[in-house]
């Protein structure tokens, strides 16, 4: 760089080696520089004889012996930082690559990291994982890799895999969601399982993928939106993984000015977990109300009904359809058959204190394990979302297969029985859950040698592709008792229990 | 923490796995781009997951992508072999993993039997394998000495090397002078003509070369700055493997005004400025060490997957990477597929050899078929497969190289720099343009055309590159 001369603005003249570009290309980039307020004078070109015969006539000659294999960036400017923002932005000109149109589209991208690189740099992405479990890992990596955040819907990722991306994802600035919590409404956009929900001020942070929709749904049938609901997966509170996408998601949302409240929503945390989590929100400005769950605070929709009182806003009745007034039989006995992991758990969190131990393959303590044995007698509640009952199959909410067999099983076993289901809408969700539970339904009340009281908590909105009134009268005229919350719904199971004692 | 602008605006959606997502994400208006996923084409899950994990891997990788691509190439002398890698007598380099007589392919065998006629050690062709069958000739692979050499690679110590200098990272690098095509020791030919070529190439074109390219640079001129000319070539209908015409032409242009003024009989000038301006594959014993360079410059960076050689001996594949040094991991050469010189047919053809592979490490020849389309024909492929097949790198590589620029792709940047673990994700195996060795010893060359290295050596990569992260963890 020669030094200017007085008076004579400020002046650029450098020589690079080893940098090449055609001369169309650099005539581009001196013609979009000299377009600049306040350049006077530019020249970018090679530095062959003539090139520098021209600089020389522009008052710009560089100093010393060039080579014609050097770039010559030769600039007048009105002052130094019209000089120096003029000097960038021809560094900018000369590494911008144009997008080829042509063949772009024939090769398919085969890694999320060659998707990622396909779009634009400057706008707002998010990758989406459901790919086999053992593989997500490298995927979700990509994402983070590429400053993206991901939300991994695969279940089956081992935990050290998730405390690991969940690391690297705080160190890049962006948010694994997930895995094995396939939810989540991101700027409006609905991911995995969602329901079409209003937009609003609540801000979701939900390690229950299930819970976030029953809580969401509720909140909308409140008029009440939500701004985002950030899954971060069924695990995040456990001690292994210690509430890292938690904290992350409450620090997003804290900074997010569309947030004005934070619901979280969990299935039971690890305590010191939960703890942790607590203090962190107490330091954000944003105000956090916990909704997850313990035998000390068993129900999210009573969590939502607390929300709404912060808020001023008046908790609606619950919509429901009642039942055929089918009473259960003498000595009947609890059969939950969820595709809701959290939606399972609130079910036997509530009956548990009336019913005692109530056994499930995904058992609130240990000793209520059932094993493999999902035909079991007395007060059972299945998952059938849970990662051992989804290996090679569907998830329950998009393929019911499994769930209508255990149906058919309970009708045909003898036991007395009130049967409580979960039915999921939303994005992603069965098309038509009705269609296939109604005849499974009649099949089994016909089958079953002692009355069959069917009670369904029914999670979605009217907004739903599904229609939330839609399903729940297909479902009521086939005899269900319908409750748009779960936690009524338990209870309503739970009376006709009493009832039947 | 504001997760970009994730909060703000609607994402564009790039999707892996279960098409349910996606379809429910369009039906909302979404922007989704399928990713066309399917299970890895090599690895254990759980070596790919432990490289995918491994924290030093993204930093690793772009040290190594930054002193790729930051390398220079400069030739600053050409001097025999014997002086400036101190080759000592009863030696013999030649191209890929190291290799034994016993070992050898034909075309090797050829060469190596060449090298012992040309450098006096035999008098006889069966004197010659006598004493190579003996172990009397150590053998060693050009890459253990900064060296690169195109097909057979024989490297003695009488020959003149092209010696290149990197200015920015201070390494050298080395290829001797190409011979042109047909009956070239390269391919395996070592007949009366061939011989006769190697004498004059070292009492008269080495000498007016050497004095040509360090005449002005003595005189203070800077050297000829050969990255430039391989990125120009670009421009030029070259990929710089198999096809090198403008780059040689450029090479002629020049050393021609110092070629002229080297004090020599003005035959000899002729001859010398003849030889060059008809050898369309002259400037590739300049490319390859200019790739050369930066490949080295990348070596030696723990946690980097990146391959830094990708070299074939006619028998053996073998890479190595930045992450693993210099441990080669081979497999089974492939034969290439393409067109043949006159008679000669698939079955003529030897498996694949040569450290000209080192072009494609570097992101361009194969990477770059879509800058040649003039050559796609020459090795049986079609314009469309040219761009198809440099789009389909992208997805093998960590980054483009602003230096090398493909035209017809807007002059998007080469693919550069293999990284093993994405061979791996995406099942495709680097593409190679090579040119094709005859098996029998002595025949030549008998065409060009397409090959890919064995995945066997990726696999024995990445299980190497795991266990060395998991070791570091």
């Amino acid at each position: 760089m020669s030094a200017p001369p007085p008076g004579a603005g400020a002046r650029h003249v450098s020589l690079r080696s080893g940098v090449y570009a055609d001369s169309v290309k650099l005539m581009q980039v001196s013609r979009d520089i000299g377009a600049r307020d306040g350049v006077s004078a530019v020249l970018v070109a090679m530095a062959t004889p003539l090139n520098l015969e021209l600089a020389a006539g522009m008052g710009l000659a560089p100093d010393g012996e060039p080579s014609p294999d050097q770039l010559l960036i030769a600039i007048k400017a009105a002052d130094e930082d019209v000089l120096a923002a003029a000097v960038t932005a021809v560094d900018a000109a000369l590494a911008a690559r144009e997008r080829s149109t042509g063949t772009a589209d024939a090769i398919p991208a085969r890694t999320v990291a060659a998707g990622l690189d396909a779009l634009p740099t400057d706008g707002s992405a998010l990758a989406i994982v459901s790919v086999p479990g053992q593989y997500a890992v490298a995927e979700a990596a990509d994402a983070i890799a590429a400053g993206r955040s991901v939300l991994v819907f695969s279940d089956g990722v081992p935990v050290e895999h998730e405390v690991a991306l969940k690391r690297a994802a705080h160190d890049a600035g962006v948010l694994v969601m997930g895995p094995d919590c396939g939810t989540a409404i991101v700027s409006g956009v609905a991911l995995g399982f969602a329901n079409v929900v209003r937009p609003g001020a609540v801000g979701l942070v939900a390690a229950s993928g299930t819970g976030a929709q029953q809580v969401s749904c509720l909140l909308d049938m409140a008029g009440v939106g939500v701004s985002h609901v950030l899954g971060v997966g069924g695990r995040d509170l456990s001690e292994a993984v210690g509430g890292l996408a938690t904290l992350d998601a409450l620090a997003a949302l804290d900074a997010d000015p569309a947030t004005e409240r934070v619901l979280l929503v969990s299935k039971p945390p690890a305590p010191s977990v939960a703890a942790a989590v607590e203090e962190a929100a107490g330091k954000l400005a944003v105000p956090v109300r916990s909704a997850a769950l313990s035998p000390e605070t068993p129900d999210l929709t009573a969590a939502v009904e607390a929300l709404l009182a912060d808020m001023g806003a008046a908790v609606p009745e619950w919509p429901a359809r009642p039942g055929d007034g089918t009473t259960a039989a003498p000595g009947a006995v609890l059969k939950g058959l969820y595709s809701g992991g959290t939606l399972a758990d609130e079910a036997m969190l509530l009956a548990a204190p009336v019913l005692g131990g109530i056994r499930s393959n995904t058992p609130l303590e240990p000793g209520l394990d059932l094993g493999t044995d999902l035909s079991a007698t007395g007060h059972v509640v299945i998952d059938f979302g849970d990662d051992a009952l989804t290996v090679g199959r569907a998830h329950p909410m998009i393929d019911p297969t499994l769930r209508l067999e255990a149906l058919a099983g309970v009708a045909a076993s003898g036991e007395p029985a009130v049967l409580l289901m979960d039915v999921v809408l939303g994005h992603g969700a069965d098309a038509d859950p009705a269609g296939s539970l109604v005849p499974a339904l009649i099949a089994a009340r016909e089958t079953s040698a002692t009355p069959l009281p069917v009670v369904i908590a029914l999670v979605g909105t009217e907004g739903d592709p599904q229609g939330w009134s839609r399903q729940a009268d297909a479902l009521a005229a086939a005899g269900a008792a319908v409750f748009s919350s779960n936690a009524a719904a338990t209870r309503h199971a739970l009376d006709l229990l009493g009832a039947a004692r | 923490m504001s997760l970009g602008q994730l909060l703000s605006a609607p994402p564009a959606i790039v999707a892996a796995g279960v098409d349910v997502f996606s379809d429910a994400l369009r039906a909302q208006g979404a922007d989704v781009t399928d990713v066309d996923w399917r299970p890895p084409g090599f690895g254990d899950p759980a070596d790919l997951a432990a490289l995918a994990l491994d924290p030093r891997r993204a930093v690793a990788n772009r040290t190594a992508v930054e002193r790729l691509m930051a390398a220079g190439s400069q030739l600053v002398d050409v001097r025999p072999a014997r002086e400036v890698l101190g080759l000592p007598d009863r030696t013999l380099l030649h191209s890929g993993p190291p290799l034994t007589w016993d070992m050898a392919s034909g075309p090797m065998r050829g060469a190596l039997i060449g090298a012992c006629l040309f450098e006096g050690w035999a008098s006889t062709v069966e004197e010659a394998e006598k004493i190579l069958a003996a172990g009397e000739i150590t053998l060693d692979p050009c890459h253990h000495h900064r060296t690169v050499g195109p097909m057979a690679g024989v490297t003695s110590p009488s020959m003149w090397m092209w010696c290149l200098s990197d200015p920015v990272n201070g390494g050298r690098a080395f290829c001797n002078l190409n011979e042109g095509l047909g009956k070239v020791l390269r391919m395996g030919a070592y007949n009366e003509e061939v011989l006769t070529r190697l004498a004059w190439m070292r009492d008269v074109l080495g000498p007016i070369l050497s004095r040509a390219v360090r005449d002005p640079i003595d005189a203070g001129a800077d050297p000829l700055d050969v990255k430039a000319v391989l990125a120009q070539m670009l421009q030029m209908g070259d990929e710089g493997h198999n096809r090198n015409r403008a780059g040689s032409l450029m090479t002629l242009r020049e050393l021609s005004p110092a070629i002229v003024e080297v004090d020599a009989p003005a035959s000899d000038i002729a001859a010398v400025l003849k030889f060059i301006g008809g050898n369309e594959h002259f400037f590739l014993n300049l490319g390859m060490p200019t790739a050369k360079l930066a490949m080295d410059a990348a070596r030696d960076v723990p946690g980097s997957s990146m391959v830094t050689v990708m070299s074939r001996n006619g028998t053996e594949f073998g890479i190595q990477t930045a992450g693993t040094g210099d441990r080669w991991f081979t497999g089974p050469a492939n034969t290439p597929v393409g067109l043949f010189l006159g008679d000669y047919g698939p079955e003529d053809a030897n498996p694949d050899i040569g450290d000209s592979a080192i072009m494609e490490t570097y992101g361009v020849g194969g990477f770059t078929m879509a800058a040649a389309p003039a050559i796609v024909r020459f090795v049986g492929g079609s314009v469309p497969d040219a761009l198809a097949t440099t789009e389909r790198m992208y997805q093998l590589t960590l980054a483009e190289n602003p230096a090398m620029q493909v035209p017809i792709l807007g002059f998007r940047g080469s693919p550069t720099g293999i990284d093993v673990l994405k061979v791996a994700r995406t099942g495709w195996l680097p593409q190679i343009n090579t040119g094709m060795a005859g098996r029998v010893a002595g025949t030549g060359q008998v065409g060009a055309g397409l090959v890919q290295p064995p995945q066997e050596c990726f696999e024995k990569a990445l299980a190497a590159l795991a266990e060395e992260s998991r070791a570091a963890a």
